[in-house]
């Protein structure tokens, strides 16, 4: 049975990135091909990377398209737009002396001239095809429109300041938890791998179905037992009000803000991850080439490091990559409640508020959150997987 | 399908599964009954009804076996009517013919708090001149105390911990503490006195025929056994009626999503070159679109009744990571024999995906299957808990956004967390674990592992 039926049991484990068939046991078998002349492996890594991000760039359009057509399939952006001409219309009619004192009605009639004048000129009379492009050009470029009620802490209405400003908070948080599951589970994997049969290796078995639920579940949980009952950690937010002016004490309280977040999506992850990972490795340490190397004395630090671990970091790296895409798409309800003021709270926030720029603009960032993750795996990817570097089979 | 029977009869080695089936089997009976004894409308009614179902209940009070895990004891709600219990009303007509009202309620009081509040609820009938009313209690002790005299409206609401003629009465003790402070008690530390209280309420009508009926709510800080909200409602309805929407939207969409993505993935494999280009791009695509965000933009600007939801889901799912797995299964079917042996008496493409590949994978799905219900539950869960769940049901999801929004972790109204969450905890991890053993059993390369 191939090995990517065991993959069937996790969700996250998949490849995402490359369409390549898992790395067969057998590539690390079969003796490197003589590299070509000409082409170093540093070159092919930098091609790979090129055709990789020229895709991710493909898929991000399309999938902004998708968003944009998803949004005004019942008029929402040109609402968004004729509700801005409208409004800014309107007011230059109420400060124009000549205007303003017209009768009522030839006013209006005045003002309907204007706006439609103004549609034009912003291409609303436009058919929907042509308009959709004009939309998808804005989005791409962060041109994002200006929010209906929400406003940055600066006072800006622009919607990518609100968004941009957001940002570094969400990066912060799910990079250094995404960096500290990766290492953490990688070591884990690795040393119940060694450890097969064992109790803690039995444990992480049978605690690996609680991934059923997600981050902000065991996070609800987590700031009852730590937050409410033992009043050791705060229960939300991302610093202590009012923010310390030091620098140390701010990053210090910040910290302590981190704990329960990165708690719950540690605990959310990890035992499946581990389970999985684990159950890779102790696969591949059944493969004919490990039994070799230990016949030839190998220690097995090495084997580890050049028989195990080589042949399953890309597949590894793959399946982290998925797992990250979903702590992304998380993050709205992750950061809600945690109250942590990132990307995520501000779609909660314009949700609330229904600020549909601000909707829309959230999902196009989401989405190219999404494209560049996979594309910094990607390129660690393309430095661990021996076909992309030896450049056998390397077809992208 | 006998490999099935097989393989099911081997769930029965692993007692995880064994739980798990357990569990799931429990839900299952517990929506089902759920449907029949509170059907749709009666939830609806008894969940948006408003204050006129509401208001025998408490606010934020925690569910009623809290008293069990205590030594001092919670104040339980106290419900008194002669709406319900006409034998507390006795009438007497009196010379001149007109309706003379002795309303007696018993009730014991047991616990070592006050009560939270209270409210007294008239209704009479007349059509010219109120009747009027005096109530006293009569505390264990033998004490008794006057209430209040005053005339009624058709209907009339009393609130004695809002009289203030009452509390000076009571030597500065508000109603709750004035009524059932102990008398040996200090006023700075005043301590319930426990026993057999009688509310006594005396009604005079002027008119012929009139009617009286009262009803009494001493409300305590547990009500029901599930507890209620900062709206006054009993939390069990939604408790029971999150169930079997839970278990409906997580199997529907595992279901549709499984079924379809095999069936494109068969297709697509079956005819290879364009076809499958098309599917495997659009699956790249879709796999890297910010699920959460756009289900979010759905709900928000169409609808967010369930229905739209799961489809939306479905949609969204199809083309995800499975159809890279079952390809790559399908890919290997493709090249058995038996295939090219019906491929050569001519059986058509149709007849090849659905009668002889997509059979195949089936025992392979069904793990899959089961493991990803509870992710559709929770993502119904984090819908609600943003706002955009179903915007008349009662869910788990919805119990939890309410108590987030309304701070019950800061206020320590632990219950209304832990109770939805504990259900939800309880689907995942019942659907987790079988398919984590139907896994094994499916796939025995795992089974020594």
């Amino acid at each position: 049975m191939p090995l990517s039926d065991f993959y069937l049991i996790s969700p996250e484990s998949q490849s995402t990135m490359s369409e390549e068939p898992k790395v067969p046991a057998s590539t690390a078998q079969t003796p490197p091909k003589k590299k070509k002349s000409g082409q170093s492996a540093f070159e092919r890594i930098g091609r790979y990377t090129v055709v990789r991000l020229v895709t991710l760039l493909i898929t991000v359009t399309v999938g902004v398209y998708l968003t944009i057509l998803i949004a005004n399939m019942g008029g929402y952006v040109d609402e968004i737009r004729r509700g801005e001409i409208r409004e800014a219309v309107s007011l230059r009619i109420m400060n124009d002396p000549v205007l303003k004192n017209l009768p009522a009605d030839a006013r209006a009639k005045q003002m309907e001239g204007l706006i439609a004048l103004e549609e034009k000129k912003a291409g609303l009379n436009q058919p929907f095809m042509v308009r959709s492009i004009s939309f998808l050009k804005g989005a791409m470029t962060l041109n994002l429109g200006r929010a209906k009620s929400m406003s940055s802490d600066s006072g800006s209405r622009q919607v990518n300041l609100i968004i941009l400003e957001r940002l570094p908070s969400t990066l912060v948080l799910f990079g250094s938890t995404g960096l500290i599951l990766f290492f953490a589970e990688l070591f884990l994997a690795l040393f119940l791998s060694r450890r097969y049969g064992s109790f803690l290796d039995k444990l992480v078995v049978a605690l690996a179905p609680t991934s059923a639920a997600p981050g902000w579940f065991y996070g609800i949980f987590l700031i009852l037992i730590f937050s409410a009952l033992l009043k050791w950690l705060p229960f939300g937010g991302m610093v202590d009000a009012p923010p310390p002016d030091d620098r140390l004490q701010y990053f210090l309280s910040m910290l302590r803000h981190m704990i329960l977040p990165v708690m719950a999506i540690t605990v959310s992850q990890v035992f499946l991850s581990v389970f999985s990972w684990r159950t890779f490795f102790l696969i591949y340490s059944s493969e004919d080439y490990v039994e070799m190397a230990k016949a030839k004395g190998l220690t097995s630090r090495d084997i580890e490091r050049r028989y195990v671990l080589r042949p399953t970091l890309p597949t590894i790296i793959t399946s982290f990559a998925l797992t990250l895409i979903g702590l992304w798409s998380g993050a709205p309800i992750f950061e809600t409640v945690f109250n942590w003021p990132g990307l995520g709270r501000v779609l909660f926030q314009a949700v609330g508020l229904y600020d549909t720029a601000v909707i829309v603009a959230s999902t196009v960032i989401f989405a190219y959150l999404l494209a560049i993750t996979v594309f910094l795996l990607d390129f660690i990817y393309a430095m661990v997987d021996p076909r992309v570097k030896i450049g056998e089979g390397a077809k992208s | 399908m006998k490999m099935l029977k097989n393989n099911l009869r081997e769930l029965a080695r692993y007692p995880s599964a064994i739980a798990g089936l357990v569990i799931i089997i429990a839900l299952v009976i517990l929506s089902i009954y759920t449907v029949i004894a509170i059907p749709y409308q009666e939830a609806l009614r008894l969940w948006r009804g408003g204050e006129d179902i509401w208001y025998k209940n408490p606010k934020t009070a925690a569910p009623l076996w809290v008293n069990w895990f205590t030594v001092t004891k919670k104040s339980e709600t106290i419900f008194l009517s002669t709406i319900e219990e006409p034998e507390l009303k006795t009438v007497t007509v009196d010379s001149s013919g007109y309706n003379r009202f002795e309303i007696v309620m018993p009730f014991e009081y047991e616990a070592d708090e006050f009560p939270k509040d209270m409210a007294f609820f008239f209704n009479s009938t007349f059509t010219e001149k109120q009747p009027h009313l005096s109530i006293t209690l009569l505390t264990p002790d033998g004490r008794e105390l006057r209430v209040a005299d005053f005339s009624i409206k058709a209907t009339q609401t009393y609130r004695p911990m809002q009289d203030d003629r009452l509390t000076r009465r009571l030597g500065g003790l508000t109603a709750d503490k004035g009524f059932f402070n102990d008398p040996n008690a200090t006023k700075e530390n005043p301590v319930p006195l426990k026993g057999a209280y009688q509310l006594k309420i005396e009604g005079f009508t002027f008119e012929k025929d009139n009617n009286i009926d009262a009803e009494v709510v001493l409300y305590g800080n547990l009500a029901g056994w599930a507890g209620t909200d900062h709206r006054r409602r009993d939390l069990g309805v939604a408790l029971l009626w999150g169930t079997p929407v839970a278990l409906a939207f997580g199997l529907l969409a595992a279901l549709g999503t499984t079924v379809t993505t095999m069936a494109i993935s068969g297709v697509a494999t079956w005819f290879g070159g364009i076809v499958d280009d098309i599917i495997q791009r659009i699956t790249e695509v879709n796999m890297m679109l910010p699920f959460l965000p756009i289900l979010i933009m759905i709900s928000t600007f169409y609808s967010r009744s369930i229905a739209v939801i799961l489809g939306a889901t479905i949609l969204l799912s199809i083309f995800g990571s499975g159809i890279k797995t079952y390809r790559a299964v399908f890919m290997q079917i493709k090249e058995s024999p038996y295939i090219e042996a019906a491929r050569s008496y001519g059986a058509s493409d149709v007849r090849i995906i659905f009668n002889y590949l997509i059979p195949r994978i089936i025992p392979l799905i069904i793990p899959q299957l089961v493991v990803l219900i509870p992710s559709f539950v929770f993502l119904e869960a984090s819908l609600s808990l943003l706002g955009l769940g179903d915007p008349v049901l009662p869910t788990w999801g919805k119990i939890i956004n309410d108590a987030q929004t309304n701070g019950a972790l800061y206020q320590g109204q632990y219950y209304w967390v832990l109770e939805p969450a504990i259900l939800l905890i309880f689907t995942g991890l019942a659907f987790a674990l079988v398919g984590f053993a139907l896994d094994r059993i499916f796939n025995p390369r795992l089974r020594e592992l």
